[in-house]
């Protein structure tokens, strides 16, 4: 059995951040992108004609939606991988 | 694990750290220069064309028909600048199919950089087309009370921008990294095509998102009349 010191607990509660930022940060994108591909299917539906603006605007707005995705993904990769309180304890413990 | 290629370096140029970013920006940079040049020398007007010149006559003009959907404009004074940054972004982003190259777009630096192009070019642009006061009033829309808001966006669009693409980029190498430790044969894979179609979707909507941010600088008052009548053309 490890010691529970500083820099274990730090990890813990860096992956645990993580994983928690990824499930509740891809819930909303994805409600909003459902909704946003839902509606543009039904216009394209009902106005054939007008797909491709459609489908490009489309795109540029889901695009705009998935950033809020794309910011938790950063923020969970900076967690895991370039953790600066973790980096501090790693050269604590090491030197 | 290094996050960024920006901590990846290759050589030193003296005192000068050549990291991969640096590098394979530069070799972006002379693919296209060195492409576009081979191809531009001898151009034809023959019904028989050369095939590359054909590839890159679909390019340009695909490119000016998307400028002018987005904007509802005449594509002239935006095509080298919208066909630069889609054209570098998807060159960029496809060659990640080649072993050991990282793409710089993986970097927040080559992404801040570009969206700090297009963050000097809105009001370049709308200057040139509606004049100093006109572009200046764009921000008094629709009532005082808004300016701080729309400075605020301004910026955060910026930082979307930029993010979005690092995000997306470093995302794809660095799952692919993971999931070469993980299941070796076949998975890493299946994540490199969704990765060159994500490259490539990426490239479009940071061109199409630089274009409608130009544009939507350059609405006034007198603008639907005009749009519609390019438009129609």
């Amino acid at each position: 059995m490890t010691e529970i010191t500083a820099d274990v607990i730090v990890a813990v509660v860096s992956i645990f951040t993580a994983g928690i930022t990824m499930a509740i940060g891809s819930i909303a994108p994805a409600l909003g992108e459902g909704r946003a591909l839902a509606e543009a299917l039904q216009a394209i539906a009902q106005q054939p004609d007008e797909a491709p603006t459609l489908t490009r605007t489309l795109f540029v707005g889901i695009a705009m939606v998935e950033s809020t995705g794309i910011y938790c993904l950063v923020v969970s990769m900076i967690l895991i991988f370039a953790n600066p309180f973790w980096d501090h304890f790693i050269t604590k413990a090491g030197g | 694990m290094k996050i960024s290629p920006d901590d990846n370096i290759l050589a030193w140029l003296g005192p000068l750290p050549i990291n991969a970013t640096l590098a394979y920006t530069w070799l972006v940079m002379a693919i296209l220069v060195l492409g576009s040049y081979l191809i531009t020398r001898r151009l034809q007007d023959i019904p028989k064309l050369t095939r590359w010149q054909n590839l890159l006559e679909i390019l340009v003009s695909g490119l000016r028909e998307q400028i002018r959907q987005a904007s509802c404009q005449e594509p002239g004074p935006y095509l080298p600048f919208i066909g630069t940054l889609f054209l570098f972004i998807a060159t960029a982003n496809m060659l990640a199919i080649v072993p050991g190259y990282i793409p710089p777009t993986a970097s927040l630096s080559t992404t801040t950089a570009l969206a700090l192009a297009v963050f000097a070019a809105v009001p370049l642009y709308g200057v040139a087309r509606n004049g100093l006061g006109n572009y200046l009033a764009n921000y008094l829309e629709p009532t005082l009370i808004m300016l701080p808001l729309n400075i605020l966006g301004e910026l955060s669009r910026t930082l979307a921008l930029a993010v979005r693409l690092y995000g997306n980029m470093m995302n794809g190498t660095i799952i692919g990294a993971i999931l070469l430790g993980i299941a070796p044969l076949f998975f890493p894979i299946v994540l490199q095509f969704l990765g060159l179609i994500t490259g490539i979707v990426q490239a479009y909507i940071f061109a199409v998102l630089a274009m409608v941010f130009i544009a939507s600088a350059q609405s006034t008052q007198d603008s639907p009349t005009q749009n519609h009548h390019s438009g129609e053309d």
